[in-house]
C-alpha cells in the first residue's frame, strides 16, 4: 500500500515537473504563422503588413554577389520617421520571414544580420512607423563556388 | 560521397579546360567578403581558444600557457606571424599545429594520438587546434607575415615545399599546380589562385584560419593542405608531417611580408 | 549546453553600436529531416529595459551576429542579450558600453 502511495507520488511529481518545463518556450511570442508562410504575400498578411508602400526610407546595404548562401550579410537602416518594427524577408527562401525587430525607446531602427539564402532572390524590409507599413526590396545574387569540400 | 567527388572532378576538369578568362579582374566577391568579415562569428572561436589555452590538460595537469611558439614561451603577440620556423628544441621546422601538437605532448604529457585524435573538427563539435589556432593567431593580426628563412632548414622546407607543390603523384596525377598553375582558372565562380605567385600568394595566406561560411567551421591551413590531398587523390598526409609543414613554408614564405588580417573568413 | 556567446558595445557618433555573437546551429528543418532546433527570440535590454525584441528564424545564418545601435548611450551603460530557442533553451551575456 505505502509502496503504491510512494510511485503515484513519484509519478505525479515527475509530471509536474515535466509541465513546469514546458512553458519556458511558449511564454515568448513567436509568430508561427508568419514564419510558416511560404510566400511574402502570407507572411505579410499574417505579419499585419498586407500592404506596404515602396519607400526610399529604407536602405538595405547587402553585397550585389554572395559567394555562398549560407551567410549572406544584410544591413538595414530607415530613416522613417518613428519607424517601430522592421521585418526582413528573402522572396524566393522556402519561407520567406527571416526576422522581424521591434525597436522601442532608446533602440535606433537599424539592424545588421546574416541570412541563409537558397538562390537568388529579391530581399524584401517592411518598415512599420506611425501605424503605416513601408517596403524597399533589393536584390542579392548567389553563387555557388569550389568543388565541394 | 565518391560519385559527388567525382562528378565534381569531372566538371572541375571540364571547367579548367574551357573557363573563360576573368583576367585581372578586382574579384566580384569583394564586398561580400569585406561585409562577411565583419559579422563573422570568428571571435566566438578566438574565445574557445583562450579557454583551451589556459586549461590545464593531459596527464600532467598542465595549461599551454608556457608552450614557445618561437617567440619565447606564452608569448602570443606576433607568434603566429612568425611561422614557421626552425625550433631547436626539436631541430626541425614546425608550423602553429605542429608546434601545438608538441607542447601538447612535452608540456602537458599528452600521447600523440590522443593529442592529434579528431584534429579536425566539424560544424558540431570544432578541435581544439582550430580553437587554439584562431586564438593564437588573432594575437598576430596586422603583423606582416615572416616566417623563418635564416636557418638552413627553415631554407630546406621551402625547397621542399615547392618541389611538392609541383609534383604529380596519385592515382589521377594531380599536383598542386594541376589547379593551382595557371592563371585565370575557375572552378564555377570561385577564382583558382595561382599560389606560387606572391602578389596571389599574399592576400590569400594572410587570411587562415578562417570560418568556411560554407559549412560554418572554423578550418586551419593544415587542414586546406589535408584536404587538398584528399581531392587530389593522394594517400592522407600525416598531421604535422615534414610534407605538410613545408607545403605551409612555401606557402607562407611565398607570401611573406603581407600585413596578416586574419583569423578570417572563406567561402 | 549553449556555446560561447559574446558582446562587444561601443560609443559611435550619436549612437551605441552593438555586435553580438551566439553559438548556435540554426538548423533548418530540412538540414534535420524535420526537426529544426534554432533561435526563436532575442531580447537586448539597455540598463535593464528592454529595448529590442526580436523574432528571427530558421533562415538566420548558424553561429548568429547581429548588430544593433542604441540612441546615444554613455560609457558603462549596461547592455545585456539573452536569447531563446524552439526547444527551450537559453543563453545571455552582457558588457558594459566602452
Amino acid at each position: 500500500m505505502m509502496q503504491k502511495r510512494r510511485g503515484l507520488l513519484h509519478a505525479a511529481g515527475a509530471l509536474l515537473a515535466a509541465a513546469l518545463l514546458k512553458p519556458v518556450a511558449a511564454l515568448a511570442a513567436w509568430n508561427k504563422a508568419a514564419f510558416s508562410s511560404k510566400s511574402s504575400a502570407d507572411a505579410m498578411k499574417s505579419l499585419g503588413t498586407p500592404s506596404a508602400d515602396a519607400s526610399g526610407g529604407i536602405v538595405i546595404e547587402a553585397p550585389q554577389i554572395a559567394e555562398n548562401g549560407a551567410v549572406v550579410p544584410i544591413e538595414i537602416t530607415s530613416s522613417i520617421p518613428g519607424t517601430t518594427s522592421l521585418a526582413v524577408l528573402v522572396e524566393r527562401n522556402p519561407y520567406p520571414l527571416v526576422a522581424k525587430f521591434d525597436f522601442m525607446e532608446g533602440a535606433l531602427p537599424f539592424v545588421k544580420i546574416n541570412a541563409k539564402m537558397g538562390e537568388t532572390s529579391d530581399v524584401r524590409v517592411i518598415a512599420t512607423a506611425g501605424g503605416k507599413h513601408y517596403q524597399a526590396t533589393k536584390e542579392i545574387k548567389v553563387t555557388i563556388g569550389g568543388c565541394g569540400g | 560521397m565518391m560519385k559527388r567527388a567525382l562528378a565534381c572532378t569531372a566538371a572541375c576538369a571540364a571547367v579548367l579546360a574551357f573557363a573563360p578568362a576573368l583576367a585581372q579582374q578586382p574579384s566580384p566577391f569583394a564586398e561580400y567578403q569585406r561585409m562577411a568579415t565583419e559579422s563573422a562569428p570568428v571571435e566566438l572561436f578566438e574565445l574557445g581558444g583562450e579557454e583551451l589555452w589556459k586549461k590545464p590538460q593531459g596527464p600532467k595537469g598542465v595549461s599551454l600557457e608556457k608552450c614557445d611558439l618561437g617567440q619565447g614561451p606564452g608569448v602570443l603577440k606576433g607568434a603566429y606571424a612568425g611561422l614557421p620556423r626552425y625550433f631547436a628544441d626539436v631541430d626541425r621546422v614546425m608550423d602553429l599545429e605542429t608546434r601545438l601538437l608538441h607542447c601538447m605532448m612535452t608540456l602537458q604529457g599528452r600521447s600523440r594520438e590522443e593529442a592529434a585524435k579528431g584534429v579536425f573538427g566539424n560544424a558540431d563539435r570544432p578541435s581544439e587546434m582550430e580553437y587554439l589556432s584562431a586564438y593564437i593567431a588573432g594575437h598576430s593580426h596586422g603583423m606582416p607575415l615572416r616566417p623563418g628563412m635564416s636557418h638552413a632548414k627553415e631554407r630546406a622546407a621551402f625547397e621542399l615545399g615547392r618541389k611538392l607543390y609541383f609534383h604529380r603523384a596519385g592515382s589521377w596525377d594531380f599536383s598542386c599546380a594541376s589547379c593551382h598553375g595557371e592563371e585565370d582558372k575557375r572552378i564555377r565562380m570561385s577564382q583558382l589562385p595561382v599560389l606560387y605567385k606572391p602578389a596571389v600568394a599574399r592576400p590569400l595566406i594572410a587570411t587562415w584560419p578562417a570560418y568556411r561560411v560554407s559549412n560554418s567551421q572554423f578550418k586551419t591551413i593544415q587542414w586546406r593542405m589535408n584536404d587538398c590531398y584528399r581531392q587530389m587523390r593522394m594517400p592522407e598526409p600525416v598531421f604535422g608531417s615534414e610534407a605538410m609543414v613545408a607545403l605551409v613554408q612555401f606557402l607562407t614564405v611565398t607570401a611573406q611580408g603581407e600585413p596578416y588580417r586574419g583569423p578570417a573568413i572563406k567561402r | 549546453m549553449a556555446g560561447p556567446m559574446k558582446m562587444r558595445a561601443t560609443l559611435g557618433s550619436g549612437y551605441t553600436d552593438v555586435r553580438v555573437l551566439m553559438t548556435h546551429p540554426m538548423a533548418t528543418e530540412q538540414q534535420t529531416k524535420g526537426q529544426p532546433h534554432f533561435i526563436q527570440n532575442l531580447t537586448v535590454k539597455l540598463n535593464g529595459k528592454t529595448v529590442i525584441e526580436g523574432e528571427i528564424s530558421q533562415a538566420v545564418s548558424r553561429n548568429p551576429v547581429f548588430s544593433f545601435r542604441l540612441k546615444g548611450g554613455a560609457k558603462g551603460d549596461k547592455i545585456e542579450v539573452s536569447w531563446l530557442d524552439n526547444k527551450g533553451d537559453t543563453n545571455r551575456t552582457e558588457t558594459a558600453v566602452a
